[in-house]
C-alpha cells in the first residue's frame, strides 16, 4: 500500500479525513463528499464553498470484511459501511466494534480513530470511523 | 476584573474494561484481596485504534461542544501524556487540526508522569490571566500500558479529561499552587515498552508527601479548610491511595466518592483526575467548591480551588457525560485484552 504511507496524499486529504469536510455549491445548494472543485451541475457557473457535514449518518449497505488487505489485518473481522451524509451524498468507512450488530438502517456518529499504521516506524493515520448510535 | 476558569469540559473513556477479577486468573492470584487493596473492580481498555490522539480528540469535541465557542477563538493547545503515540511529532498537531482550532495556534506536548494534563490547565490558565490569549485547551491523556504480570496491570487504564480555560466561565478557577522535588518512584527510559517502579517507594514519599504537602500547602496560603468544599478529587493510582490521602488531610469519604472514578475505571494516568474532576463538573451545584491535587511521578502535584457558577447548568447537558462513559461498557476476557494492547509479540 504504497499509497497509504504517501506524506503529501496523507496531508493533502486531513480535512475531508479529519472533519468530514465537503464542498457545496451555494448556486445551486449540492454537496459533495469527498469535496469537488467544479459543481457537477453549475459547472463554471457554480460557486463552491466548504461544508462541514454533520457527524451522523445512515448505513446504506455493509460488507464484513474478513480477510483484510495488508495493514488492516489487525482489525478483521470488521464492517465496512456506505454511509448517507445527507440525501444522495455518501461516504465509505470502517464501523468500529461487533461487525454482527451492523445492519443496513441503522444510525452511526463519527469516531476519531487511528486509520492505518505503516509498519514500526511509518506514519499513523488518523482519520473518521463509525460507531453505531443506540437504536 | 473577570474571573477566569473553564468554559467547557469533556472526558472519553473507552468501551472496554478488563476486570481486576479476570487478570487475577490469568497470573493464578487471589482476585478478591487485590482488588479489595486496591480499590479498583475493573479498568478501562483501548480499542485497537484508539491512543492518546484519538482520546484527545474525543473529549476535545466534548469540551468545544459544551463551551459553544467558535473553535477557531482557542489560541492555544497543550495536550499532557505519557504515551504520545509519537517519540518525535507532536500529538497535539493531529489533534487542533481535527478539532479545527486555528493556525494561530500556541502548542506543545507536556509530559510530566501522571500531572502533565493539570499543568497545561495552570499554562493555559497562566496565558489567559496575562492577556495572551483569550481561550486555551488542556488535555490530560493516556493509554497506559503495565507489564503483564507487573503489579501496575490491574490498573493501567485509558481516558482523558478535555477542559478550555477562559473568561467569563461555567467554573471559577480560584487558585492553584504545585509542589515539586526530585523523587523517582516511577520512570520509563527511552524506547522501553513498560515502566519501571519503586515497588513500595511510590507510596509515602512519593505520592503521600506530594498530594498531602501541595494540598495543604494551598489550603495554607487561601485559608480555606477541607470543609469547605463540596467535593475532592485526587490523583488516583488506585482508590486506595487518594482515600487515605484525603483522610489525612481532613476530608470525608462523602467528599471524595464522585470524582473516584478509578474504582470502575483504572488509573488512565494523565487523565486521571482530569476525568475525576469531569464527573464531579457532571453534577456539582452553582456555589460549590471543588478541591483538586493531581500528582506525577518524579516528582510534583498541582492543586487548584475551583467555584461552580450557576451557568454550568446550561452546559453540562450539552455532551456526553462521564458517568455515561462509565455505564456504557463492554467487558472482555484476557486474551481479547491482550490482542488489543500488542501484548502477545510474536
Ligand atoms: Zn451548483
Amino acid at each position: 500500500m504504497p499509497q497509504m504511507s504517501s506524506v503529501p496524499i496523507a496531508w493533502r486529504l486531513q480535512q475531508p479525513r479529519y472533519r468530514l469536510i465537503g464542498t457545496i455549491c451555494t448556486k445551486c445548494n449540492t454537496s459533495y463528499f469527498p469535496p469537488r472543485s467544479l459543481c457537477q451541475t453549475c459547472r463554471d457557473k457554480g460557486k463552491i464553498e466548504k461544508h462541514k457535514f454533520p457527524g451522523t449518518g445512515k448505513i446504506l449497505t455493509y460488507t464484513v470484511i474478513r480477510i483484510a488487505p495488508e495493514g488492516f489485518a489487525e482489525f478483521a473481522p470488521y464492517a465496512i459501511a456506505i454511509i448517507e451524509l445527507e440525501p444522495g451524498v455518501t461516504v465509505a468507512g470502517q464501523v468500529v466494534g461487533d461487525p454482527e450488530q451492523v445492519k443496513t438502517g441503522r444510525k452511526v456518529k463519527t469516531t476519531f480513530r487511528r486509520m492505518y499504521t505503516d509498519g514500526k516506524d511509518g506514519l499513523l493515520q488518523y482519520g473518521m470511523k463509525w460507531e453505531l448510535l443506540d437504536q | 476584573m473577570s474571573s477566569i476558569g473553564i468554559v467547557g469540559y469533556g472526558a472519553y473513556v473507552p468501551r472496554f474494561r478488563i476486570s481486576v477479577e479476570e487478570i487475577a486468573r490469568v497470573w493464578n492470584q487471589d482476585a478478591q484481596t487485590i482488588s479489595n487493596g486496591l480499590m479498583v473492580k475493573e479498568k478501562s481498555v483501548p480499542d485497537k485504534d484508539e491512543d492518546t490522539i484519538t482520546l484527545s480528540v474525543e473529549a476535545g469535541r466534548n469540551a468545544l461542544a459544551r463551551a459553544g465557542i467558535d473553535p477557531t477563538e482557542i489560541g492555544a493547545l497543550y495536550i499532557g501524556s505519557e504515551s504520545h503515540p509519537y517519540a518525535v511529532k507532536p500529538s497535539g498537531t493531529v489533534v487542533a487540526e481535527a478539532l479545527g482550532l486555528p493556525n494561530r495556534l500556541m502548542l506543545a506536548d507536556f509530559e510530566f508522569a501522571c500531572k502533565a494534563g493539570t499543568a497545561a490547565m495552570q499554562v493555559c490558565y497562566g496565558f489567559v490571566k496575562g492577556g495572551v490569549i483569550d481561550y486555551g485547551m488542556a488535555i490530560g491523556a493516556d493509554t497506559a500500558q503495565g507489564r503483564p504480570g507487573d503489579a501496575l496491570e490491574y490498573t493501567a487504564a485509558a481516558g482523558a479529561g478535555a477542559f478550555i480555560i477562559g473568561k467569563d466561565p461555567v467554573v471559577t478557577l480560584d487558585h492553584t499552587a504545585s509542589f515539586t522535588s526530585d523523587t523517582t518512584d516511577f520512570w520509563r527510559r527511552e524506547g522501553q515498552d513498560y515502566p519501571r517502579h519503586g515497588s513500595r517507594f511510590t507510596g509515602e514519599p512519593a505520592y503521600f508527601r506530594h498530594v498531602v504537602s501541595s494540598s495543604e500547602q494551598l489550603l495554607n496560603e487561601t485559608g480555606y479548610k477541607p470543609a469547605d468544599f463540596a467535593y475532592v478529587v485526587l490523583h488516583m493510582p488506585n482508590g486506595k491511595f487518594p482515600t487515605v490521602a484525603s483522610k489525612k488531610l481532613g476530608f470525608t469519604p462523602d467528599q471524595l466518592k464522585t470524582g473516584l472514578t478509578v474504582t470502575r475505571m483504572g488509573n488512565c494516568y494523565s487523565g486521571s483526575s482530569p476525568v475525576g474532576l469531569t464527573a464531579v463538573l457532571d453534577i456539582a451545584q452553582p456555589g460549590e467548591k471543588i478541591f483538586m491535587t493531581s500528582y506525577g511521578s518524579g516528582a510534583g502535584s498541582d492543586s487548584f480551588i475551583f467555584t461552580v457558577t450557576d451557568k454550568i447548568l446550561a452546559v453540562r447537558d450539552k455532551a456526553k457525560k462521564t458517568e455515561q462513559y462509565l455505564a456504557d461498557k463492554k467487558n472482555i476476557d484476557y486474551a481479547t485484552y491482550a490482542r488489543l494492547r500488542g501484548k502477545l509479540k510474536v
